[in-house]
């Protein structure tokens, strides 16, 4: 994009237009709203099909969460004061997260950046604890080769795990986006995509820490 | 605080909450978070109730989730952001519901086993 600066005004090619464009121009109402509200739709779409896939291990995991094959039990391996910790901080997290939105709505870059740094923050966290736990458990020997519902156990808390660092990553990819080019149309568009995705995996956190953990403990 | 809302229309509904509903929704979902972790915990009810009640918890917090923090409501994107949770509602609980209550009674057809065995073969 440098090069087609350097060459000139008169001899920019009409394919790269709509890229150059946008730095020009401020944006517009109009102009970005129609594209920002299909992809917002599309990435809904893209989190109900994310949601179906914890769906399947979800019922794989009901299926399996009793077939210990002579292993460790929920009973014996879990400690429900750490995932109450973790719960906690996935759940603060999405409020902060919310608050950069509220901070997107005021146009103030500053506080957006703040609220994404503390977001991430708690979501490494979350990921850093879950790790610990993993890490813990294969070392008592409750590693996913032991038993189906170990086997299940670490695909569906994992995958979700997986999800949390995606967003991790895509808070940084943000964070570098925001600071260079500022708040920009297509900025705020990725920011509420993210929104979307990071309070979606705390939904998905709720069905886990029931099903998995809370229940598991009763039974 | 939701005056921007209805100015710009159905859309901003979709991913702009007002400080007010993150909280209304945060505050809800400590709760809802905190009482099944505490019933667990203690023991408070018997395990039987103690299940429907964190299940019937957990059900209200992906409500709550949804409302306050996904801010999915009837006017959003036309309504089909609705239409969409609604039907994707619908095939996890068919994908759940049915997996489980098939896989319970293959698991009662089967040749008697020992409790706890039933993963390995024999």
């Amino acid at each position: 994009m440098s090069e087609i600066t350097a060459a000139g005004p008169a001899i920019v090619p009409v394919t790269a237009a709509p890229t150059v464009r946008h730095f020009h121009h401020a944006p517009g109402e109009e102009h970005e709203h129609e594209p920002g509200e299909a992809t917002l739709l599309g990435f809904w779409i893209y989190l109900m099909s994310d949601a179906l896939i914890f769906a399947t291990l979800f019922a794989t995991f009901g299926v399996l969460r009793q077939n210990y094959a002579g292993g460790p039990a929920p009973r014996d391996i879990f400690d429900l004061s750490l995932v109450a910790l973790n719960t906690g901080l996935l759940l603060v997290s999405s409020i902060t997260f919310g608050f950069a939105m509220l901070a997107m709505d005021q146009a103030k870059v500053r506080a957006i950046q703040a609220w994404l740094v503390v977001t991430a923050l708690f979501g490494a966290s979350f990921v850093a604890i879950e790790l610990y736990e993993f890490g813990h458990l294969i070392a008592e020997g409750a590693t996913p080769q032991r038993s189906a519902f170990l086997s299940a156990f670490f695909t569906l808390v994992g995958t979700h795990g997986a999800h949390v660092t995606v967003g991790l990553v895509w808070i940084a990819v943000m964070l570098v986006q925001v600071g260079q080019r500022g708040l920009t149309g297509e900025n705020k568009r990725r920011l509420m995509c993210l929104s979307l995705f990071w309070h979606f995996l705390d939904v998905i956190w709720i069905g886990v820490f029931t099903f998995v953990y809370l229940l598991g403990m009763i039974r | 605080m939701s005056a921007p809302d209805i100015t710009r229309g159905t859309a901003p509904a979709h991913s702009h909450g007002s400080r007010k509903t993150y909280l209304i929704g945060f505050a809800l979902s400590a709760i809802l978070t905190a009482v099944p972790f505490w019933l667990v915990m203690t023991g408070a009810l018997s395990a039987q109730a103690t299940g429907y009640a964190v299940i019937a918890l957990a059900v209200a917090q992906i409500l709550v989730h949804t409302t306050c923090f996904l801010h999915v409501n009837r006017r959003a994107e036309g309504g089909w952001t609705m239409i969409a949770l609604v039907f994707t509602a619908v095939i996890l609980l068919i994908t759940i519901s049915g997996s489980l209550w098939i896989m319970y009674h293959l698991n009662s057809n089967m040749m008697p086993m020992d409790a706890g065995g039933g993963g390995e073969l024999r």
